[in-house]
């Protein structure tokens, strides 16, 4: 009886110690964590098979690229060293950087590029273009890859340093050469974090623990480009809490170090806590847009287009949606404003106009009082108000709106459809994008217009294709810039869609721990420091 | 009894074969493509129709139940369509959160309701009674989630206890820590419960309560608590194990919310994902999981009668 009193003393005492935490079963020793709450979900790891931007930014964590844009959006050499292009621009040839490994230890090589870029350049859409110039490619030496050229074009280094998706991404060789339309299963870069695919849960956490061999750039860094010093020893993206207000409660209690991307309706109370500081990393930030139907009318017509630029007027769609003053500006450039190509020549129709000038351009156009079906996403809070504000605009003028609430993800599958409204199809959507995924004419994929072949909408305009052709194959930068107006002002003629401004939308970290946030147009995780 | 357990095992197989129907229809009818979503907000439609082709989307809708169904019935569920694993597997890495959630919400429903609910059987129309009445109303009007910030702001923002979200793994870390980031979730998730079974415990007591044999007990000088625990609560078990059993298939409803606030990363948040992104397979094993699940507890909440009132037999 005394021998059974005292084994049951010492279980309630062991039971009382572990249970206060001080026998830790696990706890082994990590290092410095930095905690994130991503902007959204990570479910695809493939960031060649996806453009969404979570498996961009993972992307980012692993693999490395061969050039970079910075933040103000000049290409730079990222994992390249030296290159050369001949007199008559048609042979590129790059040298890596000396001491470029991939997680698994082997070198990069010229072969692992070549075979990333043909897999990139089957997805993206400006890989594409490119792939239409290129002839052929080769590796003369381990640390060496040549482009050939069937004839000179003027987006080698656009293409190879775009930051946005799809990102041309350097993987091994034996991962690249997956087919293009599959996925990847195998997830080794050569970037400044490894995966820990044993410890990623789809929809609760991704684990990044710090590359120690590799070699960042001397240079300090700036958007894509520069040295990635890693200072934390692991990276955990909190996949679970996507609650918007208790996303706030993580990082004022100090649960989370960074909210990549907070709700508008957060930064009230963000801002009133001592303990958190907003930081805008990505000052070009994103752009709304609303986008036409192209296939079925009224938007067939393109004075019917017209009306509807006069009617929308962009503050009040920023106003709506943004509501903090600061972290929005009326934008009318279909290229984002502060950037390379920021031109607003040919915007007047939207930028000048008006709910008179819409009706008076509406009642010229024909407009037979078909329904406008506009599809509202009811669970995309970033986006969620803007189809309410068109909604209205486009009533006030006089068109016959039909507005319709659905969850986006049947926004998205919706808008792949080419039948009738009335069959399922639709008239108008309305979404966002971040700035450098829309800055150039090649990538914008939204002033594409070869028919059935282009985003959704579908526009065909043969005038606008060929100055796109010709921006991609001209070399000089001034005459560049010249096709750039002359692309943006047949745009608005044709109407493609409605740039409906500019927003920001800052970080919120903890004050006094996190610093040394790279500005740039994702989310990226080197240089931080956590104290 | 042993022919009851089998015909009830046996009659699991047809509700499952209707389940799996339904699901399987209901998801190609309603509208969303896994393969626009999958593609991203860039994606041209070219691109789109190559995922779509490489999941068989494009194949005759009899041509895609038959590879499912017969996948299914060799206990292979499918490949989700976005995370490169199997619904098993993803399934397994969620089940244990719910699985504590759950649990712990309902030994404490258990352990607050039915003591509460027999108290104010007893002393009905008194204060326990009326406070009572008040806390059901209370418990059945207050949304999940609105309960879920009071109580956040309190313990967690203001007095600093325990944290605002997030899930400790059994084996992780101390048993101190899986407990801690569940005892606001279960709380917030159990008064519902608690309202519920200590409504129906006050009621099923009350009744008995009123019985000529309790009067007898009574009259035999039983002590009270024998008269109301030996006596009355034996008696009025039948209906709280029956509501307590509603309830366990409730909380898979329930968790979903739950789970959502406090950022833990269950089962019913895996469901949320995979309805909104149209994970086709994910949804389908998910829900036949669940409604396996809940023909199991019906069956356990059967049996439990025989032990209950020994009246019943089958």
């Amino acid at each position: 009886m005394k021998i059974h009193q005292t084994w049951l003393r010492g279980l309630a005492v062991a039971a009382l110690v572990a249970g206060a935490g001080l026998l830790p079963q696990g706890a082994a020793a990590q290092g410095t964590v930095l905690k994130v709450v991503p902007h959204s979900n990570l479910s695809i790891l493939d960031p060649i098979w996806t453009t969404q931007y979570m498996a961009r930014n993972h992307g980012y964590m692993i693999y490395d690229t061969l050039f970079g844009t910075d933040e103000k959006g000049t290409i730079k050499p990222q994992m390249v060293d030296t290159w050369t292009v001949s007199p008559d621009n048609r042979l590129w040839t790059f040298k890596l950087r000396p001491g470029l490994e991939f997680h698994d230890g082997k070198p990069v090589t010229g072969d692992d590029v070549i075979a990333s870029l043909n897999r990139w350049g089957k997805r993206d859409a400006l890989g594409q273009k490119l792939y239409t110039f290129i002839d052929r490619m080769d590796s003369t030496a381990p640390d060496t890859f040549r482009i050939f050229l069937r004839e000179a074009c003027g987006i080698v280094l656009e293409a190879l340093g775009k930051p946005s998706s799809n990102v041309p991404f350097i993987m091994p060789k034996s991962v690249a050469d997956t087919a293009a339309d599959k996925q990847i299963d195998t997830y080794i870069g050569s970037g400044p974090y490894v995966f820990k695919r044993d410890e990623f849960k789809p929809g609760d956490k991704a684990v990044y623990t710090k590359f120690a061999k590799y070699v960042p750039r001397k240079e300090p860094p700036s958007g894509t480009t520069g040295g990635k010093v890693v200072y934390v020893d692991r990276v955990e993206w909190n996949l679970a809490l996507r609650d918007a207000q208790g996303q706030v409660n993580a990082l004022i209690k100090g649960e989370t170090d960074i909210l990549e991307q907070p709700a508008f309706e957060s930064y009230a109370s963000l801002k009133g806590d001592a303990g958190v500081e907003i930081v805008n990393k990505n000052p070009v930030g994103f752009e709304y847009m609303l986008r036409f139907n192209f296939l079925h009318p009224p938007f067939n017509n393109p004075k019917v287009r017209q009306a509807a630029l006069a009617a929308l007027s962009q503050e009040p769609f920023l106003k709506a949606q943004v509501g903090i003053k600061e972290y929005y500006r009326t934008c009318a450039s279909m290229f984002g404003c502060n950037t390379p190509y920021g031109v607003t020549k040919g915007s007047d129709v939207q930028a000048k106009g008006s709910i008179n000038k819409a009706k008076e351009l509406l009642k010229a156009s024909g407009y037979n009082n078909e329904k406008v079906l506009i599809m509202k996403p009811t669970d995309l809070a970033s986006i969620g108000k803007l189809p309410d504000v068109a909604a209205q605009q486009l009533r006030q003028a006089g068109f016959n709106v039909d507005l319709q609430a659905m969850d986006w993800n049947t926004v998205v599958s919706r808008r792949a459809k080419k039948d009738a409204p009335a069959n399922g199809g639709w008239n108008i959507f309305a979404t966002a994008w971040v700035v450098p995924d829309i800055w150039s004419p090649l990538a914008n994929a939204a002033v594409g217009t070869a028919g059935e072949k282009s985003w959704f909408g579908w526009p065909t305009d043969e005038a606008l294709e060929k100055l796109r052709d010709q921006f991609a194959r001209e070399v000089d930068p001034a005459k560049k810039k010249a096709l750039v107006e002359a692309i943006h002002v047949r745009a608005f003629e044709v109407g493609t869609h409605a740039p409906l401004g500019e927003y920001i939308n800052p970080a919120a970290v903890r004050k006094g721990v996190i610093s040394g946030m790279v500005t740039g147009p994702g989310d990226f995780y080197w240089n931080i420091k956590k104290k | 009894m042993p022919i009851f357990l089998l015909k009830r095992i046996l009659s699991t197989i047809p509700v499952m074969l209707i389940v799996a129907v339904l699901v399987f229809m209901l998801l190609r009818l309603t509208p969303g493509d896994p393969a626009a979503i999958i593609a991203g907000d860039a994606a041209s439609p070219e691109n789109i129709a190559k995922i779509r082709e490489g999941f068989g989307l494009d194949k005759p809708l009899p041509v895609q139940f038959g590879i499912w169904f017969g996948n299914l019935l060799t206990g292979n569920l499918g490949e989700s369509y976005f995370f490169k694993k199997t619904v098993v597997e993803l399934i397994a890495q969620r089940i244990e959160p719910t699985l504590a959630l759950a649990t712990l919400t309902i030994l404490i429903a258990i352990a607050v309701a039915v003591p509460l609910g027999v108290l104010a059987a007893w002393r009905m129309g008194g204060w326990l009674d009326r406070a009572l009445m008040g806390f059901s109303v209370m418990g059945f009007s207050v949304p999940v989630f609105v309960l879920a910030y009071i109580l956040i702001y309190i313990v967690s923002l203001k007095l600093g206890w325990l944290p605002v979200q997030g899930y400790s793994r059994l084996g992780e870390g101390t048993f101190w820590q899986f407990l801690r980031h569940l005892i606001l979730p279960a709380i917030t998730l159990s008064v519902i419960y608690i309202a519920l079974i200590a409504r129906v415990t006050r009621a099923a007591v009350s009744e008995v309560l009123t019985e000529d044999y309790i009067r007898t007990a009574r009259a035999k000088g039983l002590p009270e608590f024998t008269v109301l625990w030996r006596h009355a609560f034996a008696n009025a078990a039948v209906p709280i194990v029956t509501v307590i059993g509603i309830g366990i298939a409730l909380l898979i409803g329930g968790v979903v919310v739950t789970e959502s606030v406090y950022g833990i990363p269950g089962l019913g948040r895996l469901t949320v994902d995979a309805v909104l992104a149209r994970d086709f397979p994910t949804i389908q094993g998910v829900i036949l999981l669940f409604s396996f699940v809940y023909v199991l507890i019906n069956l356990a909440v059967d049996l439990s009668y025989v032990l209950f009132d020994p009246r019943i037999r089958y």
